[in-house]
């Protein structure tokens, strides 16, 4: 079972965790006003990638914050972690 | 206790050998096999005690039934399948190698009818040539009315064991531990890198599947430091055990690597030989390892030869012939051939010889065979011949083996020439070694095919764990110990510790130990043995799932030629065994079959488990009433006093009526209603979700999260919001009450607070973090009581000062005050329809709210009511919930399309404007009511046109039926439902409500999804 560094509560199984798509820095929620056919790639749209992947994570049980975490997804390994843009890592 | 066999009646132990094993020779123990009493000692395993009592036949095979014995001697061994226990505790399918021999052990033969020696099935084994692989599928599914006639007994026919249908009497758990330094597997490799781990101070778990630990050094007469091997042994795990830091697991099977260094293992307790069967606890323990660094010593197994007649009692692989006469001093027989393509076979010889068993031959496919081995086995004057082949074996009447036959050996020819019959009861054989590389392979390393030694060779740039002894590749036995030291001390290193100059030496092995002598020797490169002319039997490649050398032909020119197509089609490698010994070589016949080399044809993949786990063990204590946790709403006991009925909802136990003096279900959901329809009715709505959410930007947030408008909404009132996903569909409804102007208290329905929290969280946290807002959960810091009824003001007013009149606390008002002396607020809403309150004061303080309003209502006739009459009127009153807000249903679909704000953004905006979303022919909630006044419309019905009563299938559907019941307050049955079209196309139009199941229609009328009291005068008052 991963290991998965929270950036607050440091390594926890990934148990303890919800996966929650692409990193939101490469997978932006587009502008109210954008054209429907960006609303809907973007909600039902979503690459898949082989190796490095920058993902959204939650520590569902934990401190309940969502972070961003590097991962292979084909060997699973965990490169980096970080908070989300503006909030300030407490590491 | 030890009683001479002659006195008690029960039969010597005819195979056993006078001396040597590592059993307890002074202690007896009794068990049973299909209903004889036979016995056994200490040390034993159920199958060495079989073979001791010179027990051959154990099961019948697969598909053709065919007989079948003890082919190995540990965790691969792929034929001797048996049931133990009896009653709640039968256990199907379970290897006699891998049991240890207790007293009173229950164990019987499977897959026989009559009986073992007489099976009926059997009788149809001269038929098997007509019955190649896929037999049964190609012939019976055409026509297809045959195979639901067919299936059930085939069923019966070809499989193994059959299930308890009690539950499990025995209990199980599980537990965590972490570790510096796992090592899996405790033979010579294993207990050296253990012991080398311990040295440089590392927190050592040791784990063997076996209940002796040792490994090889048991099964072979090997000499360490001048002393048997069984002696170091006992030093180094006297070493190990006397420190804490170390936890030696046997009977212990590590059964999957999982990610980061994260294991599962499966300790069998009730097979460890300290565990004492009187003394109750858990029969298995599922250990969840985290470990720093892993340590694989996991050995190899040994492949089989294929030739026909392979699948005799009495063939068995060399190696475990072995282990039988030196660890368990069993003679697996009277008189032995040895069949092996390379130097191994010549150990399994000079043992056989050792223990006074003649060996009539040992056969080797190899033209010319020399080498320190070969040469000490002829020197004993046993028969070597070299370049010939076993090409076909006979069995007695009971199915053992009587004979085989010699051939010469062409390379690369199609039939062996006739062969010269050898009268024995043993063939031990050995095709050569398979590291076990599964726990290395589990995370997604590719093992490698290497033609030197004709095995699979661990992928050198996956999988992280250390690889020590034999599973890294087949070594003498010196550097065999060594490269445990080495992968100890590698780990230890690894993990963090600082290595010791010295300690942990590697024991001396005699110069003359056949282990130093066989590998790198020659191999031959025979897979399987050309079949004679006429041949007494098949030639098996897969043991358990009855697959042959011809099936595998077939399944190739069928067009499978992909080693996933053929183990699908032909269930080779499929079985509880998962072909450990069988894989490989199925592989090398479809490579060649395909004239492609074996790297070309790949493997299938390794997956955990590495062996079957018990469903209990995986379930741990978690069953019966730890299955799930359980929420109690702050009520539950007083409600319990009350007389409550509980129900299960999601995690919670919820009132579902309130039975008096012997009333049915349908009888106090009607009084409840009535009651409270009438006078007074309570009811607890603890269970709904709340959140608090506080800050500057609350408003605009709930702005940005509702459909409907929030910055306008005064405080001291509450707003009923709806809540879409970004698909625009709807998530979730409730009310929202303005405590203060950056103050909010939001309810959530039952089932969705969770979601709803999350969804919040995430909008907050990853879309709008600029917004000065704070969410917290406080479903469980309140206690809630819902009173409803038209005297529900008039009882108010008797527990509190609060002004609750219509004018002060108007319908969607919220007040703050004391109720009954309890801090409280009190929000004017409805759920029922009636003129309502909900109180909420801190859960502690539920139970005292509950009595002190049971004791104020009773003048004006309060009842409590459930979730049952709670659900009667609120479908009454057209609101709508969970079987409505079911994910599939826009604002639109539900008939709240005017709440949706045009002047705004909020989540699901976007998409809800999607033409197919605001298409009116989309399914839009009605009202249904029976047209004759009287007939229950079910929820989960399906809605046609009339003119479709009675017509064949398929008949074009128009909607369904969500929620239903029997209208107490209106007089009929009502029901809502979801309608192609809706109302506007609908109304007044009578539909056919079907049920398929029951085989009912119902003709029903379509109104408005308002049954009463629509224009909402009784709320009001």
């Amino acid at each position: 079972m991963m290991l998965i560094p929270c950036p607050w509560c440091g390594p926890r199984p990934r148990v303890e965790f919800t996966y929650g798509g692409p990193d939101p820095s490469t997978h932006p929620r587009p502008a109210d006003t954008a054209p429907l056919d960006v609303w809907t790639r973007y909600v039902y749209e979503r690459d898949n990638p082989k190796g490095e992947a920058r993902e959204l994570w939650r520590h569902g049980a934990g401190c309940r914050q969502w972070f961003v975490v590097e991962r292979d997804t084909v060997t699973h390994a965990v490169a980096a972690s970080e908070p989300l843009p503006g909030v300030e890592d407490p590491r | 206790m030890t009683k001479a066999p002659d006195e008690t009646g029960i039969a010597p132990q005819a195979c056993r050998l006078e001396t040597g094993g590592h059993i307890d020779r002074d202690r007896t123990l009794r068990f049973r096999f299909d209903g004889r009493t036979l016995t056994g000692h200490p040390g034993d395993t159920l199958a060495s005690a079989l073979l001791a009592n010179g027990v051959r036949l154990v099961a019948r095979s697969f598909k053709y039934h065919t007989p079948r014995g003890i082919l190995a001697e540990g965790a691969e061994d792929p034929s001797g399948l048996v049931a133990l226990g009896r009653g709640a505790r039968h256990e199907p399918n379970t290897r006699a190698t891998m049991t240890t021999l207790t007293d009173g052990l229950e164990a019987r033969s499977q897959n026989a009818w009559p009986s073992l020696r007489w099976d009926a099935a059997a009788l149809m084994r001269p038929l098997s040539a007509f019955m190649p692989v896929g037999f049964y599928y190609k012939t019976f599914q055409w026509p297809p009315q045959v195979w639901p006639l067919a299936e059930p007994v085939l069923r019966r026919m070809a499989g193994l064991g059959t299930s308890p249908r009690q539950p499990d009497p025995d209990t199980y758990e599980h537990r965590t531990a972490h570790c510096d330094v796992l090592v899996v597997g405790a033979g010579p490799a294993g207990l050296m890198a253990a012991w080398a781990a311990l040295a440089a101070g590392a927190r050592v778990i040791l784990a063997d599947e076996r209940a002796s630990l040792g490994g090889c050094l048991l099964k072979e007469r090997t000499v360490l430091n001048d002393a048997p091997a069984a002696d170091w042994v006992q030093t180094v795990l006297g070493e190990l055990t006397s420190d804490s830091r170390v936890t030696v697991l046997p009977a212990t099977t590590v059964t999957g690597q999982h990610d980061h260094g994260f294991w599962l293992a499966a300790e069998r307790i009730y097979d460890r030989p300290d565990t004492d069967p009187a003394a109750a606890g858990p029969r298995q323990r599922l250990w969840h390892i985290r470990a720093k660094q892993t340590v694989l010593a996991t050995g190899a197994i040994e492949r089989p030869l294929v030739f026909a007649g392979n699948d005799r009692p009495g063939v068995m692989l060399a190696g475990s012939v072995r282990a039988y006469l030196n660890q368990y001093a069993v003679a697996p027989g009277h008189k032995a051939v040895v069949f092996a393509s390379h130097d191994e076979g010549y150990r399994t010889a000079l043992d056989l010889v050792a223990a006074g068993i003649p060996v009539a031959a040992v056969v080797d496919p190899r033209a010319d065979v020399r080498g320190p081995l070969p040469d000490r086995v002829r020197a004993l004057g046993v028969p070597v011949r070299d370049g010939y082949v076993i090409g076909d074996t006979r069995g007695t009447a009971s199915g053992g083996l009587s004979a085989v036959s010699v051939h010469r050996y062409r390379t690369g020819g199609d039939m062996v020439s006739v062969g010269e019959w050898l009268d024995i009861d043993l063939l031990a054989t050995s095709g050569g070694w398979n590291p076990t590389l599964h726990l290395h392979a589990h995370t997604g390393a590719r093992p490698i095919w290497d033609a030197e030694t004709l095995a699979f060779q661990p992928d050198p740039d996956r999988g992280p764990a250390w690889l020590a002894g034999a599973c890294g590749g087949l070594k003498p036995l010196d550097a065999v110990l060594l490269s445990g030291r080495e992968a100890g001390r590698g780990a230890a290193e690894a993990a963090g510790l600082r290595l010791p100059e010295g300690g942990s030496p590697c024991p001396t092995v005699a110069p003359d130990d056949p282990a130093q002598a066989t590998a790198g020797t020659r191999r031959a490169a025979l897979w399987a043995v050309p079949k004679p002319a006429v041949a007494n039997g098949k030639r098996f490649v897969d043991l358990q799932s009855d697959v042959t050398v011809e099936d595998v032909a077939l399944a190739h020119r069928e067009g499978l030629e992909s080693v996933e197509h053929l183990k699908r089609y032909t269930a080779l490698g499929m079985g509880t065994d998962q072909g450990k010994t069988s894989n490989v070589t199925g592989l090398t016949l479809l490579a060649a079959a395909r004239h492609q080399p074996i790297p070309e044809v790949g493997t299938t993949t390794f997956r955990a488990p590495y062996t079957p786990i018990t469903l209990g063990a995986l379930a741990g204590t978690a069953t019966g009433e730890q299955f799930a946790p359980v929420r109690r709403s702050p009520l539950h006991d007083v409600q319990a006093e009350a007389g409550a009925v509980f129900q299960a909802t999601g995690l919670w136990l919820r009132p579902r009526f309130f039975p008096r003096d012997g009333e049915t279900l349908a009888e106090a959901v009607q009084r409840e209603v009535r009651t409270t329809r009438e006078r007074v009715g309570m009811v607890d709505v603890s269970f709904l979700g709340k959140i608090d959410i506080q800050g500057p930007d609350a408003a605009e947030f709930l702005n940005r999260v509702y459909v409907n408008g929030w910055t306008g909404l005064p405080v001291g009132k509450v707003r009923y919001g709806l809540m879409l996903r970004e698909d625009g569909m709807v998530l979730d409804d409730g009310t929202t009450a303005r405590l203060a102007e950056d103050h909010f208290a939001m309810t959530t329905t039952t089932a969705n607070a969770g979601r709803v929290m999350e969804h919040l969280e995430h909008a907050l946290q990853v879309y709008w973090p600029e917004l000065d807002v704070r969410l917290v959960s406080t479903t469980d810091a309140w206690a809630a009581i819902a009173l409803a009824g038209p005297r529900s003001r008039q009882l108010l007013t008797f527990v509190t000062d609060l002004d609750v009149s219509n004018d002060a606390l108007p319908f969607m008002g919220v007040a703050t005050g004391d109720v009954c002396g309890i801090p409280a607020r009190v929000f004017r809403i409805s759920f029922s329809g009636e003129l309502a309150y909900e109180i909420n004061v801190p859960a502690g303080y539920g139970e005292t709210l509950w009595r002190r309003l049971s004791q104020a209502g009773s003048a004006l006739g309060l009842t409590p009511y459930g979730s049952e009459a709670l659900g009667v009127m609120r479908i009454e009153k057209g609101h709508v919930a969970g079987p409505e807000l079911d994910g599939r249903t826009t604002p639109h679909d539900l008939g709240l399309g005017r709440m949706v704000s045009t002047k705004k953004s909020f989540i699901g905006h976007r998409l809800l404007e999607r033409p197919a979303l605001t298409d009116p022919d989309r399914p839009r909630l009605v009202g249904l009511v029976p047209e004759d006044g009287r007939t229950r419309l079910l929820a989960g019905s399906q809605i046609i046109a009339v003119e479709h009563a009675g017509a064949p299938p398929p008949i074009p559907r128009l909607g369904h039926i969500s929620s239903a019941c029997s209208g107490p307050s209106v007089g009929h049955p009502v029901a809502l439902g979801f309608l192609t079209g809706g109302l506007e196309q609908w109304a007044d139009q009578t539909v056919l409500v079907t049920y398929p199941l029951k085989g009912t229609q119902v003709r029903a009328r379509v109104v408005p999804p308002q049954f009463y009291d629509p224009e909402g005068s009784r709320q009001n008052a």
